[in-house]
């Protein structure tokens, strides 16, 4: 064999252990998603989405677990949104480009990357001790909230930039004020990508237990919380609670409550792709 | 004069600007304040060099090794998985496949990233576990190479999309110049581009392996909460995140040093994961440069 | 109204010397055209009029603009106020990325007014004024995208027309468009000029012949020549300003 048929053909074994590659990953997801299917889809029925929690496996059911999640997306994206649009905003059209932007900025780059448990620390000590809003969902939602702050931000700061500067001008020109130009046209157009990057960001939170155990989640509430103080567990809580029994029939459990998360989070991702393809489709300065 | 309105709006925007400076500076005091008083009752050099770690016992240790070495064996497992194929995937779309292919694939990797991590550990536990145990003999329940497994199939999106984005910044004329001289694909990518686009690769593997040493939920679940000091693969250890959601998890007094333990854990924790990170925004602000 | 005044005028980017002691008087009711080489100032020069560039970085300014007799730097002047009265067209047509009718009605409603009845008249008054009524009547509630670049650029005029200016600042409002919707641009300035000072910058020698009652000739940041359109074109002082106007270079 001679030296270019030799290197043409490691070109082609190349080029198949990409493919290879490139779907490995995906094919064992899909694998793992139909035996989590089979085993969980059986026990998947509306006693299992409204039941409280059970010491009896077959009694057990996510209710609790599942309204605890609604809660706290819902108070998250309250706290995180406007926080982290603010701050986005304050960024990209008011800070100075001086030592203190800069600063900002690394900083943000650097919260990005701190692990979420470390989040959790924070909350521990600021929300739940030194507030004393103990293992509430406001402890909660405000620890969360911080997690995703900067990656909102940094959303906020894309999307605005992505705003032609001549949207504004033209405001300016009309004699618009500044926040009167963000508020009515910059902001607005940008609310597109901001919603789309906002909702990825959701999808994470919506899977996240470590932090959230550490600020003081409980694994076991045997009722529903009704205001933003009561105590809570969340849906990945509760399938990692039951992930760590020794019963096989808690793991069917589990593996019903990872099909409910899952859709969840599938749903979230899917809504944020669908609406960035709409949005792209309708904006062409 | 809609001045005042405007000036107070300008305010309460920096807040929340400031807002990030305050969660950094949070995190540094409580890590700091804490970790103080713990190491009032626990000397740095037992911490740092005891073999045991056993505060949860009533024969207490405090040497923090077996979390670290366990830290670092299911992300170094994780890394081993990723690299390979993360990097191959960024060189298979950059220079082999066509552009719709490119587009549709990419997305479809980042779901990899989307599966929220406590489904991963249960992939982990009951999966790939029970999988390797029908030929690896001996391997236990709780081990670091199925969770390490696990975490590099949830970090190759990570790996191929910055190594991606590497690569496609390699000038033009360097690939042209190296087919211009006869080379295949392969030869003008493991010759030309890899070494071109090292520092933007290395960047990937820091940031990927950043983001393993803080993952937890899959370490928890599949790695079990034994805080042996080894390298072996096959037995159960314990991370630094997975101690801190088992204290956690427990009910421990406030101001115990069993509490204050996860704070001196988290320091490390902390102090790891930061220095990687800089590093990579250091050498990614300095190959920005060199492009620019 | 009275005139636009500039008196001796500096401006810096940086270290860029922009616009060189320039001294102006623009009259009202008129069409006053700048012209020059690219870079040599005039958009810079026209948007100190209505403080458009106080929002680039590095930009530094000395000496005066009066508008009926007010320094309009003067740390007092409410800038919003100022850009009502001192209205600006752009290059490109930059429509707000909302309705027709939002593109017309916002100028109004950020100044609190909010009665449907009177805003619709304002902008049915507004692009009759901008002769693009007829073209938009029935698709009020269309996306601005969906005009074509010469309506997009009427529209922009509209929506200036909106919040009663007295000035108009047009920045090369042609520059984007084709033969036809170029001539009824025109056409729409010679209308205008009857109820508002204009000033335009153009590259474009023949329009400036066509549409203006003044000319000014700028070259690397300063005033070489201003005069009367028809002087300025039939018998320029400045040797530059012949070389130009008749395209020897620029
Ligand atoms: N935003 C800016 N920042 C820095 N320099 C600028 C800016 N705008 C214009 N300049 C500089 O000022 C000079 C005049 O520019 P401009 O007024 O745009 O000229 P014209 O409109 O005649 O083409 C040029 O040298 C240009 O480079
Ligand atoms: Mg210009």
């Amino acid at each position: 064999m001679n030296n270019s048929t030799k290197n043409r053909l490691t070109d082609k074994a190349f080029q198949y252990f990409g493919i290879f590659n490139t779907f490995l990953g995906l094919v064992m997801l899909a694998v793992f998603i139909f035996v989590i299917m089979q085993v969980g889809l059986p026990r998947l029925n509306w006693d299992f989405i409204t039941s409280l929690p059970s010491r009896f496996p077959e009694k057990a059911g996510i209710y609790t677990a599942l309204i605890g999640t609604f809660w706290m997306l819902f108070l998250t994206i309250i706290f995180s949104v406007t926080l982290g649009v603010s701050a986005g905003i304050y960024l990209e059209e008011y800070a100075k480009k001086g030592w203190f932007s800069k600063l900002l900025e690394i900083n943000i780059s650097n919260l990005v990357g701190v692990p979420s448990v470390i989040y959790g620390i924070l909350g521990l000590a600021f929300f739940n001790r030194y507030l004393g809003l103990g293992g509430s969902l406001l402890a909660g939602s405000l620890t969360l909230s911080l997690l995703i702050i900067p990656v909102i931000i940094v959303t906020t700061r894309e999307s605005l930039k992505a705003v032609p500067k001549t949207i504004k001008e033209g405001a300016y020109a009309l004699g618009a004020t500044r926040w009167q130009t963000i508020w009515k046209q910059q902001l607005p157009a940008a609310s597109g990508s901001i919603v789309t990057g906002v909702i990825l960001a959701l999808a994470r939170a919506i899977g996240e237990a470590a932090p959230l155990i550490v600020v003081g989640a409980l694994v076991y509430v045997p009722f529903i919380p009704h205001t933003p103080m009561d105590d809570y567990t969340l849906l990945p809580i509760q399938i990692f609670n039951w992930t760590s029994r020794p019963q096989p029939e808690f793991q069917v459990n589990a593996s019903a409550g990872i099909i409910v998360l899952l859709f969840l989070t599938f749903l979230l991702n899917g809504i944020s792709i669908y609406l960035r393809n709409k949005w792209q489709k309708k904006v062409k300065w | 004069m809609r001045r005042p309105k405007e000036k107070l709006i300008e305010k309460l925007l920096a807040m929340s600007g400031w807002l990030t400076i305050l969660t950094t500076l949070g995190i540094l005091v409580i890590l700091v304040y804490e970790s103080v008083q713990f190491f009032a009752d626990v000397s740095v050099w037992e911490f740092l060099t005891g073999t045991e770690w056993t505060p949860l016992f009533s024969k207490k240790e405090f040497g923090i090794l077996p979390l670290l070495t366990a830290t670092l064996l299911t992300s170094v497992i994780a890394l081993l998985v990723a690299l390979p194929i993360g990097l191959s995937i960024a060189i298979y779309l950059n220079e082999y496949a066509n552009r719709k292919f490119r587009s549709t694939v990419k997305p479809m990797l980042e779901v990899l990233a989307s599966v929220p991590t406590v489904v991963y550990g249960f992939f982990a536990l009951t999966i790939i576990t029970p999988f390797l145990q029908s030929f690896i003999p001996g391997l236990a329940g709780f081990n670091s190479i199925s969770p390490g497994i696990v975490m590099g199939i949830m970090i190759i999106p990570m790996i191929s999309s910055l190594s991606e984005d590497a690569l496609f910044a390699v000038p033009k004329s360097l690939r042209d110049a190296s087919y211009g001289m006869g080379a295949t694909r392969f030869q003008t990518v493991f010759r030309v581009l890899i070494p071109s686009a090292s520092s933007g690769i290395i960047v990937s593997i820091i940031l990927a392996i950043s983001r393993a040493i803080g993952e937890t939920m899959i370490v928890a679940i599949a790695a079990g909460q034994q805080p042996n000091f080894t390298f072996n693969p096959l037995v159960p250890v314990e991370t630094i995140t997975t101690y801190i959601v088992q204290v956690s998890l427990g009910d421990v007094p406030r101001d115990s040093i069993e509490y204050r333990t996860i704070f001196a854990a988290g320091m490390v924790l902390f102090i790891i994961t930061f220095v990687m990170n800089n590093v990579s925004l250091w050498l990614k602000r300095k190959y920005h440069r060199q492009y620019e | 109204m009275n005139q636009l005044i500039a008196k001796n005028v500096n401006v810096w980017y940086g270290e860029n010397h922009a616009i060189k002691d320039v001294s102006m008087v623009i009259e009202p009711y008129q069409v006053t055209a700048l012209i020059g080489p690219s870079g040599c100032g005039k958009s810079t020069f026209l948007r100190l009029f209505n403080r458009m560039n106080d929002y680039i970085d590095n930009f530094r300014m000395e000496g005066e603009i009066l508008i009926n007799e007010t320094n309009i730097y003067d740390p007092t002047v409410n800038t919003e106020a100022l850009r009502k009265k001192v209205g600006m067209v752009f290059q490109k047509p930059n429509p707000f990325p909302t309705s027709i009718y939002e593109n017309v009605a916002f100028g109004m409603k950020i100044q609190g007014m909010n009665k449907k009845s009177e805003l619709d008249e304002i902008v049915e008054t507004s692009l009759r004024k901008a002769v693009l009524w007829d073209e938009v009547k029935d698709s009020l509630k269309k996306s601005a995208f969906s005009l074509s670049g010469g309506q997009q650029q009427r529209l922009c005029i509209a929506r200036t027309l909106a919040v009663e200016p007295e000035v108009i600042l047009m920045d090369e409002p042609a520059s984007a468009l084709d033969p036809i919707s170029t001539s009824k641009l025109e056409n729409l300035i010679f209308e205008l000029k009857k109820s508002y000072t204009i000033v335009i910058v153009t590259h474009n020698m023949q329009q400036a012949g066509r549409i203006s009652d003044q000319t000014a000739f700028f070259f690397m940041g300063k005033l070489i020549e201003y005069d009367s359109t028809k002087k300025m074109f039939l018998k320029p002082t400045h040797l530059q300003t012949q070389n130009y106007i008749t395209g020897r270079f620029g």
